[in-house]
């Protein structure tokens, strides 16, 4: 609470500070929205109540996971699992615990995903978001521990997951065992499905490398937001390859819809109503069907 | 004084280290390879096939390492596409069907980065690999012959048991990929290998690879009949083992032997700094 005090201080008065701007208008950064893709300036109100989608070419900017969870989840039902876990530094990284130190403080996250339960439209579910601010969601121990914990749980809570993916893959400055996150969140998917429990997917941008190769790609419906990255190798890893530049739309959500990897492209502003009819559309059948219903 | 990793990437990197090619004779009898993935093509990368070992039939999958630049613009230089996982998966069900224990070869420098591996789904192909041996009925045994790398090498690598050869490597990204992306400067490739801690002893520390089969001295290219009458040895042990564990055990077993696999702390406020 102090420390806010203090620290809007400082906001307000870097901001009445005259920046030195050649002949250029000086636009106060929380009014108005410049889109990075169709270059329009819009009102920020716009760009905010839209959720970060530019009004002008339906850009969708990336939301943090806390955003996310407020535009998915009905007001005060989110349940936060394993709020304190942090990693460690296991392949004594030069920097690392300190690159992770300095993110907690910018971000307010502890890693790079939010995990935990809340309802849909009135549809109880496991939900987790990724982050991209923290070393772009890439998964290490902690995250690979906690959406393995998401399904656990939701396999023995019987509730469908929903998993908003966004990662630039495994992190690096974890070695070896961030690797094995993939093969321990994929034997957790496996398991939760074996139960009959839905697991539905949604790539946002960017969702590629080790997360892509693993439980992102192993949902029974995988949705994407328009012109989400979705792919496994990076662009310039394979432009480096094969000696020659990808086309535009190269791993982009709609190359992925067409090549048969995702089922359903959506808009942000229709994304609660798709997953809660998709939540509502598996309330029988499987893990629900009859003799088990007191799960 | 021990072999640092980067001595152990010159002796796997040498010119005669023998590859599955050379290993499948001396190790198997009666091989049969079988080809395709019945969607889309055969991957030459990955080899696939039943042999017997001891008078029990194995279905054997490895990444395959081309002995000259002919062979290995043949096997893409050991780099798979999907279909190679695919390919891999199919042969692995059909393992399961005749409850025939699952033999993996590893040597791959990674799955392939390029138009067709995405067009065609890499990242499904390798994902639904870790998804399903997760749960293959069978047991599974993987090897690293010489170089592990990244989730290329992990398709082939979720099993009962991880044997290391004495100088294979295993590692998230190839040395001169992490240098490249976390110092901006591949040539710092010997420095990356000798902290990312990817030596067989380093994943036996971490509890990610069970044992680490003996090479002769100097590698494996010296003798490569003694290197190969190690890895039958050790196959030829470890099955019995493995065939014994009622299959509910041994999933269990499995999906636990990578659960365990994290390192973090879940204390309160505590910051490490």
């Amino acid at each position: 609470m102090l420390e806010d005090l203090f620290s809007k201080v400082k906001t307000r008065a870097s901001y009445d500070k005259p920046r030195a701007q050649k002949g250029k208008m000086s636009i106060p950064e929380n009014l108005m929205f410049k889109c990075p893709r169709c270059g329009k300036v819009e009102f920020m109100d716009a760009f905010l109540l839209g959720n970060k989608v530019c009004p002008n070419c339906g850009y969708h900017a990336r939301l943090t996971a806390q955003e996310r969870i407020e535009q998915i989840a009905d007001n005060f039902t989110f349940i936060e699992y394993d709020k304190h876990m942090k990693s460690l530094d296991p392949i004594d990284f030069p920097g690392y615990p300190e690159k992770v130190y300095h993110l907690r403080r910018k971000t307010g996250l502890r890693d790079a995903v939010i995990t935990g339960e809340c309802t849909v439209m009135g549809s109880p579910c496991a939900i987790g978001v990724m982050d991209t601010r923290f070393m772009m969601a890439s998964m290490g121990s902690v995250v690979g521990e906690k959406i393995t914990r998401l399904f656990e749980q939701a396999e023995s809570r019987r509730l469908p997951v929903v998993l908003f993916t966004a990662s630039g893959g495994a992190r690096m400055q974890e070695g070896i065992i961030s690797l094995m996150q993939m093969a321990k969140t994929s034997g957790a998917v496996g398991r939760h499905s074996k139960q009959g429990l839905l697991y539905i997917t949604v790539l946002t941008d960017p969702t590629t490398g080790g997360v892509t190769a693993s439980f992102a790609s192993l949902g029974d419906i995988i949705i994407a937001e328009p012109k989400t990255l979705v792919g496994f190798a990076g662009r310039r890893v394979i432009e480096g390859t094969i000696k020659q530049r990808l086309p535009e739309d190269f791993q982009s959500a709609e190359f992925a819809q067409e090549h048969g990897f995702v089922d359903l492209i959506v808009e942000r502003s229709a994304m609660r109503k798709t997953i809660s009819q998709l939540l509502k559309l598996h309330q029988t059948g499987g893990a629900n069907n009859g003799k088990d219903s007191l799960g | 004084m021990a072999k640092t990793a980067w001595d152990r990437m010159q002796i796997i990197r040498e010119k005669n280290r023998p590859t599955v090619r050379d290993y499948l004779p001396l190790v198997f009898e009666n091989f049969i390879e079988l080809h395709g993935d019945r969607f889309y093509g055969d991957d030459a990368a990955i080899l696939g096939g039943i042999g017997t070992l001891d008078g029990q039939p194995v279905t054997v999958l490895a990444q395959v390492k081309g002995r000259d630049l002919k062979e290995n613009q043949q096997t893409n230089f050991s780099m798979p596409h999907p279909e190679g996982y695919r390919k891999a998966l199919r042969l692995a069900k059909q393992a399961e069907k005749f409850h025939r224990p699952v033999v993996c070869l590893i040597d791959t420098p990674g799955a392939f980065c390029g138009i067709g591996a995405e067009e065609r789904g890499q990242g499904e192909a390798i994902a639904r690999n870790l998804m399903e041996f997760m749960q293959l009925e069978t047991p599974v045994i993987s090897i690293v012959l010489g170089e592990g790398g990244s989730g290329g090498a992990l398709a082939l690598g979720v099993c009962d048991e991880l044997a290391m050869m004495q100088n294979a490597i295993y590692s998230v990204i190839s040395p001169r990929g992490f240098a490249s992306i976390l110092w901006k400067d591949p040539s710092r490739e010997k420095e990356a290998a000798n902290i990312m801690r990817i030596t067989a002893e380093d994943l036996v520390e971490f509890g990610v690879a069970e044992t680490i089969i003996p090479e002769p001295d100097g590698g494996a290219h010296i003798d490569p009949e003694a290197a190969a009458e190690a890895i039958r040895q050790y196959i030829s042990e470890t099955i019995p083992k493995y065939m014994k564990i009622p299959i509910a055990k041994l999933l269990e077993n499995r999906y636990y032997k990578f659960r365990k696999v994290g390192v973090f702390t879940e204390q309160k406020g505590v910051n490490p700094l």
